[in-house]
Formats: structure tokens, C-alpha cells, sequence
């Protein structure tokens, strides 16, 4: 890809999360914001990337702690979100999760 | 194009399954909306990330498999206790971290990316790699260490009230010039390793020092910032790497950074440059000591959990304004069941949420949700401001300065301006407090001498469960 197409993408996306972002309440910026940690986590793909091909010690040593920085970016994320997320009950919800606790509990 | 076996190894069929992650993050963000679709939305997103980590793993030529598997299995052995084990308080420091190893996995690849160019050498390394992978290892350094400070401060494990180094900014601007400096060295073609662990270097040191000046009251900022920061960082890591699903994932991230630290900003009244250079608390308007003499009456009255009581219990209305303090003390279930023990009786109680309440952008709705409050109780400060005016009790528990009148009308004020929630609108004002100390911004708040104030103090936990034992023994 050349650089101008690159460049265009980034410009275009940018737009997309001002417009997608902006509504979010602020009830739910703490899992907005580690949602989109969990997201930038993608970096993960660039130590794939380069691991394979890399040569001498260093190198792979500082790709593994990439990765493994990348991968705890993205699991722990994705994770803690979704803990986070399975909190925010509304009245009915709750209702229904009590019941099916419950039912499980029977 | 021809269809052969390896046909899932063809450079279109893979970008073409990072264009599906990308729709996925977008799609997932947008579900993030609403607390009905966001769990499902988060679950959207990771499904996203899964599809470009797999697309990623088929590129021709990605290999090392003991590596990549020793790498992805450090990092998920780190990430999935941690992620299980953190308290919903300890939240923030909990996101400071992820997006702190994010930026340093982002820093890494881009220095291990110019080391493997040079050892190849040949030709200059082209500025359309250059550029974007400097700035890449220059944003990716500084977002590490400052989230490892924000997380410091946040885990207190170094003091969450504001430090003032000698040199100030001074020296903030020396480090930004000396690793700016050295990137464009770099990239005007000067072939060196070691000029870009300098820039690693001062650009780490900048984060360390921007960062440590910043009082904790001033978190939701830093961490909205330092969120962004590594997300830019990514796309520009995406461009040299020459990866789309980095390019869009990283600048959504950057994008929606950038949102939220300009909302917390304008929810402190400040500009993000103040909030970087302003070193809160640290200086400003009102010297306790100056303000004893302009004629307030001082006088603060104390009042107990069974007269609380008897307040809360014969109220229409209770407005329960939660901060900080809540959070340090753990008292958001406590709070929760005093609140469910006056529904009972009858009283309607919503919580009054102020944007920059806690240590980062709604944190004391996570705290509320984990504690089984329903969301709609929790208020946003437009739609509960007008109704103070109805408020029988307001019950302020741990939060100060978002509550301080002198944002309204002390001009000399540090935080003269900032939108806060009108506490002293209410027929009667209950403040449960440790103490008498001034909060993180260090300013004297008014809203304690106010006449129809009654202090309570303590521990919020424990005040608040005497005050439940009180109403249930009405």
C-alpha cells in the first residue's frame, strides 16, 4: 500500500471513532476506555509480524516481550470489560439475572 | 488471482479478513453505546481482534512458533489473573497498566524493527517507514512510563498528591527537544541504534516527568491522554509496518482518547495544557490561611448516624452524590443497601454523577454497577442539577471538590468555573468525610460552613452502616 492510501485510511477512521465515540454516556466511559485499550492491543500483530524473520538474540528477546506486552493489552482488556460491562444492570435486567441465579442455585 | 492450496496465505484474503476486524471494532464501539448491547459490543470487538490475530498468524513467512507461543502464553498467563483478581476500585490503575504495555509492546516493535533494517543494511530505510515508526517509538515510550507512573500513583505506591520537580517544565521541554531532535537526525538519514534508544530514553523520561507533577484528582485526564497516545501510536506502527487493521484500530483508539480527555477537561473547566503544566494544588488562589479572615462564618456542624437516619427515612427525595472517597473507603454496597433499605420506605433515591468524580472517566459508575445499583438511577450532572431544587437530603459521600460552590462564584478560585453539581440547592445537606482536610485539589469548600450542612464523620463504610442499622431499627 502506498502512502497516501495509508494515510487517507487513518484520516478516515479517525472520523469514524470522533463520530462513533462521541455519543458514548458517560456512564459507560470506563468500559469505552478499557474497551479501547483492549483495542490498541492490535500491536500484538506487529510483534507477529516480526518475530518470524528477526535475527539475533535481542531482537526475538525484545518481540516475546512484545508480544507478551501486546497479549496481556488484549486479554486482559477484552477481560476486564466484559467483567466490568456484566455489572451494569438495568431494573429489569436485574430481575431477570436474580432469577436466573436462582434457578441455577436450585 | 488464482485459487491454489495456499490460497488462505494470498495477501488480499488476508487484508480482506483485516477489513472484517476492523467492521467488528466499529461495529463492537458502537454497540458500547448502551449498557443493554455493550456486553455484547466488547464481545464483538474481541471476536474483531481474534479474526486479525489469526489473519496475521497465515502471513507468508510468520513463524517462530516457540516464540510467538512463549510470548502470547507470558502474556496471557499475566493478563487473565490480573484481568479476573482486580477490584472494580482498583480500576483505573488496572487500565493505566494494560494501556501502559501497550505503548511499550508499541515502543519495542518499532526499535526492534529499525535494528533488523540496519543489520540487513543496504539502502537508507525509506521516510515513509522512518517517520511513521519514529513517532511510533516516540509516543509508544512516553505512554509506557507514564502510565507506569499513573499506575504508581493510583496503587499509591508513590504519593497521589501532586510533585513538584525542581525545573518544572523546563526540563519537560529539554527532553521533548532532545528526542525530537534525534528522530529527525534519524530520519534525515543518520543510520545509528543508538539514537534511537535516546529517543526511547528522553521520550520515556518526558513521560516519567509529565505525569508525576499531576494530582490524583487530575487522573481521568492523564489516563484519557495517555489512552489516546498509545493508540496514535499504533496507527503510525500499522503505517510503517504497512498493516491496515493497525492503521484503523490504532487511530479509533487515538480518536476516541482524544474525546474523552478533551469531555474530562471540559467537565474540570481546564485546558489539557493546564492540566500537564498547571501542577494543581501545588499553588493557586486560595491559601487556606488567606481565606480564614473574609468573614465566612467557619463553623462547621457535626450531626449523627441515628439523626442521618431519621433525615434519610422521612425524606421524598435522596440525592446521593458519591466521589473518591466512596471508592477508598469501599463503601459503594453499604450505600447500596441503605439506598435499597429507604426505597422500602418509600424514598426515592438517585446517585448524582459528576464526569470527572473518581480517578477516571466513570468510575463511580462501575463502582455503583458492581454494587447491583440500577443504571438508570445513576444521574449525569445536567439532568440532576435542576433536581437539587426538589432534594431533600443530599447525601455527599467522599466527593469535594465537584460539589465546591467556589466554582461558581470565587473568581480567585483554582477551579473557579468548573461545572459542579449543585449540592447546596438541596433543603438539607448530610457530608459523610474522614476529616476536616481540604480534597486532592487542596482548596477549602464552602459547601461545609453552609447552614443547612451537617458533617458526619468517619469512614464512609462504617458511617454508612450505622446509618442503615439506624433506619432499620426506625
Amino acid at each position: 500500500m502506498d502512502l497516501v492510501t495509508e494515510i487517507a485510511i487513518l484520516v478516515l477512521a479517525a472520523f469514524v471513532g470522533f463520530e462513533v465515540i462521541s455519543k458514548v454516556p458517560n456512564t459507560l466511559h470506563t468500559p469505552l476506555m478499557s474497551g479501547t485499550n483492549a483495542i490498541h492491543g492490535i500491536v500484538v500483530l506487529g510483534g507477529l509480524l516480526l518475530v518470524g524473520p528477526a535475527e539475533g538474540f535481542l531482537n526475538e528477546l525484545l518481540l516475546v516481550i512484545a508480544i507478551a506486552f501486546g497479549t496481556i493489552n488484549v486479554v486482559g482488556g477484552f477481560l476486564v470489560t466484559d467483567r466490568m460491562l456484566g455489572m451494569f444492570k438495568g431494573r429489569k435486567a436485574e430481575q431477570v439475572k436474580r432469577a436466573a441465579d436462582e434457578e441455577q442455585g436450585a | 488471482m488464482t485459487v491454489h492450496a495456499s490460497f488462505l496465505q494470498d495477501r488480499d484474503f488476508i487484508n480482506s479478513l483485516y477489513i472484517v476486524a476492523v467492521i467488528l471494532f466499529i461495529v463492537g464501539l458502537r454497540m458500547l453505546r448502551g449498557p443493554r448491547t455493550a456486553v455484547q459490543g466488547n464481545i464483538v470487538a474481541a471476536t474483531g481482534m481474534a479474526i486479525a490475530v489469526v489473519a496475521t498468524l497465515l502471513v507468508r513467512g510468520v513463524g517462530d512458533w516457540h516464540l510467538i507461543a512463549l510470548g502470547v502464553g507470558i502474556g496471557t498467563a499475566v493478563g487473565i489473573p490480573s484481568a479476573r483478581s482486580v477490584k472494580m476500585t482498583a480500576m483505573p490503575q488496572m487500565v493505566a497498566l494494560f494501556n501502559g504495555v501497550g505503548g511499550g509492546a508499541i515502543a519495542l516493535i518499532a526499535v526492534t524493527e529499525y535494528r533488523e533494517l540496519l543489520h540487513h543494511g543496504g539502502e537508507n530505510p525509506e521516510l515513509s517507514f522512518l517517520i511513521p515508526s519514529l513517532f511510533a517509538a516516540l509516543i509508544g515510550s512516553i505512554s509506557f512510563w507514564g502510565s507506569l507512573v499513573a499506575f504508581a500513583k493510583l496503587q499509591e505506591l508513590i504519593s497521589g498528591r501532586p510533585v513538584k520537580l525542581p525545573g518544572g517544565s523546563l526540563v519537560n521541554l529539554v527532553l521533548a527537544a532532545i528526542a525530537v531532535l534525534a528522530a529527525v537526525v534519524v530520519a534525515a538519514g543518520t543510520e545509528s541504534e543508538a539514537l534511537v534508544w535516546l529517543i526511547l530514553l528522553a521520550a520515556g523520561l518526558l513521560g516519567i516527568f509529565a505525569v508525576l507533577p499531576i494530582g490524583g484528582a487530575d487522573m481521568p485526564v492523564v489516563i484519557s491522554t495517555l489512552n489516546a497516545f498509545t493508540g496514535l501510536s499504533a496507527a503510525a506502527a500499522g503505517i510503517a509496518l504497512d498493516n491496515v487493521a493497525l492503521i484503523v484500530a490504532g487511530m479509533l483508539v487515538g480518536a476516541s482518547g482524544s474525546i474523552l480527555t478533551k469531555q474530562m477537561a471540559d467537565a474540570m473547566n481546564r485546558s489539557i495544557g493546564n492540566v500537564f503544566f498547571g501542577g494543581f494544588g501545588s499553588g493557586g488562589g486560595s491559601a487556606p490561611g488567606a481565606d480564614a479572615e473574609d468573614g465566612v462564618d467557619r463553623t462547621v456542624r457535626s450531626t449523627s448516624a441515628a439523626d442521618v437516619a431519621l433525615q434519610l427515612s422521612y425524606a421524598r427525595l435522596v440525592v446521593v452524590v458519591p466521589g473518591y472517597g466512596m471508592a477508598v473507603a469501599q463503601a459503594q454496597r453499604a450505600v447500596a443497601d441503605l439506598a435499597a433499605a429507604l426505597e422500602k420506605r418509600g424514598v426515592e433515591v438517585l446517585y448524582a454523577i459528576h464526569p470527572v468524580a473518581g480517578r477516571m472517566p466513570g468510575h463511580m459508575n462501575v463502582l455503583l454497577a458492581e454494587a447491583d445499583v440500577p443504571y438508570e438511577k445513576l444521574k449525569e450532572m445536567d439532568d440532576i442539577n435542576p433536581e437539587f431544587a426538589r432534594t431533600d437530603v443530599a447525601l455527599v459521600i467522599g466527593a469535594n471538590d465537584v460539589t465546591n460552590p467556589a466554582a461558581r462564584n470565587v473568581t480567585d478560585s483554582p477551579i473557579y468555573g468548573m461545572p459542579i453539581l449543585d449540592v447546596d440547592k438541596a433543603g438539607s445537606i448530610i457530608v459523610l468525610k474522614r476529616s476536616m482536610s481540604s480534597g486532592f485539589a487542596g482548596i477549602d469548600n464552602p459547601l461545609f460552613y453552609d447552614p443547612k450542612t451537617q458533617m458526619l464523620f468517619g469512614d464512609a463504610k462504617s458511617s454508612v452502616g450505622e446509618i442503615l442499622a439506624e433506619v432499620q431499627a426506625l
